[in-house]
């Protein structure tokens, strides 16, 4: 049970509520905040689950010709974790984040449709009971039953009925057709609300980043799920009705389905780290003290990265064999694209610049999100140079690279998020010192693995194998690789256990403890369920400065 | 004294991170740089190319990489500055910094900078496409056809009549005399990837797409590789092994290999039991009826140092193994068990061992 | 609604693409020379629908509900002929052309990208019948104009949809 519901719990036994009447009202809630909530712990299920996925990975190539688990149980592993990592965690948590905070940030009392919220967020959660349901059955719980064992793109004609045998990779189709159909309905939402329900006073040029990067990614959600859902219904068509959209024995393409998944894939990465992005501009600027640095050059790049997003898809396929001419053309938007991307990362290097910057939590991982972000970006560019990529595409190098982003840039800044946000949803403080042995840890794990993952690629070990030879060099690699995941695995059980601790034993937060400026400061912690008392009006795009600073306020300036 | 503390404790603190992610970054760097040899190829690295392609490759990636690694350190020692310099010092928080909002002549310079970074990379980076993806195939160039099946290569050379498996025989290239090999792709199930980094970037094999692809050896040697497409439940044993030949040795293969199989009359009977049961279906053996696609020519079995696309070495014990149970070597392999007696499967490996 | 179009129209350009991608490369079977006959007549029944529904909207932010409630059936009546339309197509297709989703690229491509198209014809359908069920029951009035008039972008979408498919389909890539 959530800790917010625990909390509303204690309080309202005491009114006379009992344990049924609670959950009753959890699943069948409305609000904003609570479906955030449980969007949030949504994921936090599926991260444990696909971690634990990726330990029996690291465990079974920790040696040459390991033998802890088959390679039919290894090949459903990786396409299970890759999956369920995407789709069950970051989309989710992501969405969570996004709809506890919008409508607070933009002085909204809920979002647009909020029926429409709750029925994204259960056809999230059944799509990803329906993608574990595939272990029951088939070869049994040890085999891994029928779980998807086609990679997480999965690529025809491997997924035809020839070569995927079985129902495996029909739990893939429908469970995302299912939950992408979820995905769509929070982006109408989101998109919406951040449209028409502004609060007086608060332009799209006053609007929190964090409201602005909710909207691309809800906007990209919209352009790119839909190519999946397609290709996902074609896909079915050649399944079941004996279509022929990617048979290559009638004359089908499997580059089309290569085409459509990335279509989807690429802008989908955007999804994945624009929220993140906003994490990072609303953390810095506070515990930095000082406003985000380049507001206006940091919406437009936003909205660059967007657009451009949509055009870079084929650097995931440079090695299929398309024309050179192709292959420059992706090539040149791959490169543009770490224009604006870079215009980000000194815009956060220019609000540090001449702050006072405070060590809390939540900012040693935004920190952290900079310098790893930074080379998650130039091993992009290296990625992006096709002749390089047809080195090191689908090796260890492209893994350690996304992992960059999605770990080391992603992931710390949601972990900055948790730590800043926690005390806004809870009323309590996160504990600091745990927070930052779970920093320090989660950092050494970190590196431990991703830095090493770089060089087997280098060396020539290729994606998606369940073992591979001695004596090419990649043994002692593997071996470290493991090690640090296993550390990791670690810092997030403290993480875990600081959330538990926290909702009990938690300092009190008051309304504002970190003495920030956006607008979901000004209200109680835990805000109550309308929000604000009265709509606010709002002066500039940091309305509690202006209020805490009535002699300097920022309408002056912008 | 408790506040001084505190703050050291601060920049301690910042500074071993800073280390740590430089410490990252070198050994990163020293991966990357690694080209170390080793005198028999047994490390695929892609620093250590052996073939035209490759090595421009090489020194693409190397421009790159010193690009790439020019910006890591102006930012990462801007990013480690600020991060120390900047740090909150004194217990008076209520005196908030100076409050900039941006600067337009900085946002300027580095939007511009970028772009003509960009620019440099892009020019640099669709010349080495030019260059390899549209090269012109020589007269001199030795043909090869690839066929990628789950989970073994098959090699024909359509005009010097040859048909084999799983290890690639090319010759050795002279620049002032090129001989390159230039490779078609095809599929005969899924999509697989050519990859032999020492030799060539990856090419893919698509089914009902051709696709094209070249080296130029400049050493002899044998150079490892393996599929790099996810194609299946062995997809992780689908190995390449190329064998760069002297132009004589490159001949005499060559000239073997176009030989009907090795008629040995004193395997008899292990020829009867694989005429017939049902190893015919898969398997060809040339010069006699065996003419099965499926599975991998056997005519020159013996040639090959190793069997079930680099899973196991060519011996009579794996041999063996792998007629009678193929999952102990490639568990999910296409290959069944043939279930056959003792003596059956004695005499049969007698006889695949003459397929000299 | 915006935003759901934007959705929808992503979702069918990629079943468009596909079809103009595989146009002219099937290896066996009718092709669409042989065997298409261009629907003009239902065609213009559903576009003719998007008139009606305009104007019934129209209507209703008036007040006028009985003019509202008539054109609103005749709406629905138009889209079903479309429906029937179709299905008579198909069935011509199947019996005497031997045209299934499994036949060749071209069955494939066609009936996926017709049949989503009908998908939603028939989704956009079942909304008017019930705004007509509830309208009959007297519950709909002016206050509900704006709903109603959501809906009708929906319906103007799907025919919007129709024109783009029937270029593909019966025109550009005969």
């Amino acid at each position: 049970m959530s800790p917010d519901a625990m909390a509303i719990q204690a309080a309202e036994v005491d009114a006379g509520r009992t344990l049924v009447q609670v959950l009753h009202e959890w699943v069948t809630t409305v609000d904003h905040k609570r479906l955030g909530i449980l969007y949030v712990l949504l994921a936090l299920m599926f991260l444990l689950i696909g971690g634990l996925e990726a330990i029996i990975i690291r465990i079974q190539l920790m040696r040459a010709h390991n033998d802890f688990v088959s390679p039919q149980v290894f090949n459903r592993m990786f396409t299970m974790h890759g999956t369920t990592m995407i789709f069950f965690v970051v989309m989710p948590v992501m969405f969570g984040f996004a709809n506890y905070l919008v409508p607070l940030m933009i002085g909204a009392r809920d979002m647009a449709f909020p029926r429409l919220n709750a029925f994204g967020f259960w056809l999230t959660a059944f799509g990803g009971l329906l993608l574990y349901f595939s272990f029951v059955g088939g070869n049994g719980l040890y085999g891994a039953g029928n779980a998807p064992d086609v990679g997480w793109f999965a690529y025809a004609p491997l997924t035809s009925r020839a070569f995927s045998v079985g129902h495996s990779t029909d739990f893939w189709t429908v469970a995302l057709l299912v939950s992408g159909f979820g995905s769509i309905a929070t982006a109408i939402n989101i998109i919406t609300t951040v449209l028409c329900l502004r609060c007086p006073g608060m332009t799209l040029n006053r609007m929190p980043l964090l409201a602005w990067l909710n909207l691309v990614m809800a906007a990209l959600v919209i352009l790119a799920v839909s190519p999946l859902t397609a290709a996902q219904v074609m896909l079915s068509v050649d399944r079941y009705l004996g279509g022929h959209f990617f048979d290559t024995q009638a004359g089908g393409s499997a580059a089309l389905w290569m085409h459509f998944f990335w279509i989807f894939g690429h802008p989908e990465v955007y999804v994945l780290v624009l929220p993140a992005f906003a994490f990072a501009s609303e953390i810095i600027p506070v515990f930095s003290r000082k406003p985000i640095f380049g507001y206006p050059a940091m919406v437009a790049a936003t909205v660059c990265i967007g657009f451009v997003g949509m055009t870079v898809w084929a650097h995931h396929m440079f090695t299929i064999g398309m024309n050179s001419a192709a292959n420059a053309f992706f090539v040149l938007t791959t490169m543009i694209i770490a224009v604006p991307t870079g215009i980000k990362i000194f815009n956060w290097l220019g609000t540090i610049w001449g702050g006072k910057i405070q060590f809390k939590t939540p900012m040693l991982f935004c920190l952290g999100f900079l310098f790893q972000f930074l080379i998650a970006g130039l091993t992009g560019i290296m990625l992006g140079t096709a002749p390089f990529n047809w080195q090191l595409g689908n090796s260890y190098f492209v893994i350690a690279h996304f992992h960059y982003v999605i770990v080391g840039g992603i992931m710390f800044c949601l972990f900055g998020a948790f730590y800043y946000w926690f005390p806004k949803v809870t009323g309590r403080m996160l504990n600091e010192t745990l927070g930052k042995l779970h920093f320090w840890l989660f950092l050494i794990g970190f590196h431990l693995t991703f830095d090493t993952m770089h060089i087997p690629g280098v060396l020539g070990m290729p994606r998606r194998i369940y073992t591979y030879e001695p004596a090419r060099g990649w043994d002692t690699l593997n071996l470290i690789i493991t090690a640090g995941a296993f550390i990791q695995g670690f810092a997030i059980l403290i993480f875990v256990v600081n959330l538990v601790f926290s909702c009990f034993r938690g300092a009190k937060a008051g309304n504002d403890p970190w003495d920030a400026w956006t607008l979901e400061w000004s209200v109680s912690s835990p805000p109550p369920s309308y929000n604000f008392a009265s709509i606010p009006t709002v002066g500039s795009r940091r309305p509690l400065w202006d209020r805490k600073h009535p002699e300097d306020p920022d309408y002056r300036y912008e | 004294m408790v506040e001084k503390h505190k703050t050291e404790w601060r920049v301690i603190v910042s500074r071993a991170m800073a280390i740590l992610v430089l410490l990252g970054g070198i050994l990163l760097a020293a991966g990357l740089c690694n080209a170390t040899p080793a005198s028999d190829n047994t490390v695929p690295s892609i620093f250590d190319p052996r073939s035209t392609t490759a090595e421009s490759i090489d020194h693409l990636s190397r421009f790159v990489l010193a690009i790439t690694g020019l910006i890591f350190l102006v930012v990462f020692s801007l990013l480690t500055y600020a991060t120390v310099k900047f740090r909150s010092r004194d217990a008076n928080t209520n005196r908030e910094p100076a409050q900039v909002y941006g600067s337009t002549q900085i946002e300027l310079a580095w939007t511009v900078i970028p772009i003509l970074i960009v620019v440099v990379l892009f020019f640099a980076t669709a010349r080495v496409i030019h260059a390899i993806q549209d090269a012109p195939k020589p007269p001199t160039a030795v043909e090869v056809t690839a066929i990628g099946h789950q989970f073994w290569w098959e090699f024909r050379y359509p005009v010097l009549g040859v048909v084999t498996a799983n290890e690639l025989h090319v010759p050795v290239s002279d620049p002032n005399h090129p001989t390159p090999t230039f490779l078609k792709l095809l599929s005969a199930d899924t999509d697989h990837s050519f990859w032999v980094p020492q030799l060539a970037g990856k090419t893919d094999l698509i089914p009902n797409r051709l696709n094209q692809m070249w080296i130029d050896p400049q050493q002899t040697g044998i150079f490892l590789g393996q599929c790099a497409q996810y194609c299946g439940t062995q997809h992780a044993k689908m190995l390449l092994r190329v064998s760069v030949d002297t132009p004589e040795a490159f001949d005499a293969w060559i000239h073997a290999q176009k030989q009907s199989a090795n008629r040995d009359d004193k395997e008899v009977a292990g020829r009867h039991v694989f005429e017939t049961t049902a190893c015919v279906n898969c398997h060809a053996v040339g010069g006699t009826n065996a003419t099965g696609r499926f599975g991998p020519d056997l005519t020159h079995l013996m040639s090959r140092s190793t069997i079930a696309a680099g899973a196991a070495e060519n011996t009579n014990e794996n041999l063996r193994l792998w007629i009678q149970n193929p999952d102990a070597i490639k568990p999910g392999s296409l290959m069944p068990a043939m279930k056959l007696s003792d003596p059956d499967l004695d005499a049969l490996v007698r006889y695949l061992e003459t397929l000299h | 609604m915006a935003t759901l179009i934007i959705a929808e129209s992503a979702i069918f350009t990629i079943f468009v693409v596909a079809y103009l991608f595989y146009a002219g490369k099937s290896l066996t079977g009718p092709t669409p020379r042989e065997v298409l006959n261009a629907p003009i007549f239902f065609s213009i029944c559903l576009l003719s629908s998007s008139l009606t529904i305009h104007f019934a909207t129209k209507f209703l932010e008036q007040g006028r509900r009985g003019a509202f409630l008539g054109l609103l059936s005749l709406t629905i009546l138009l889209g079903g002929l479309f429906l029937y339309g179709t299905g008579r197509e198909w069935y011509r297709l199947i019996y005497e052309h031997g045209l299934t989703v499994s036949t060749n690229l071209f069955g494939t491509t066609y009936y996926s990208l017709v049949g989503l198209h009908a998908f939603h014809v028939t989704a956009g359908l079942l909304m008017l019948s019930i705004v007509l069920l509830f309208g009959v029951a007297g519950r709909v009035g002016r206050e509900q104009s704006s709903r109603v008039d959501v809906l009708s972008l929906y319906w103007h979408f799907v025919d919007a949809v129709w024109v783009v498919v029937f270029t593909v389909v019966y025109v550009v890539a005969r």
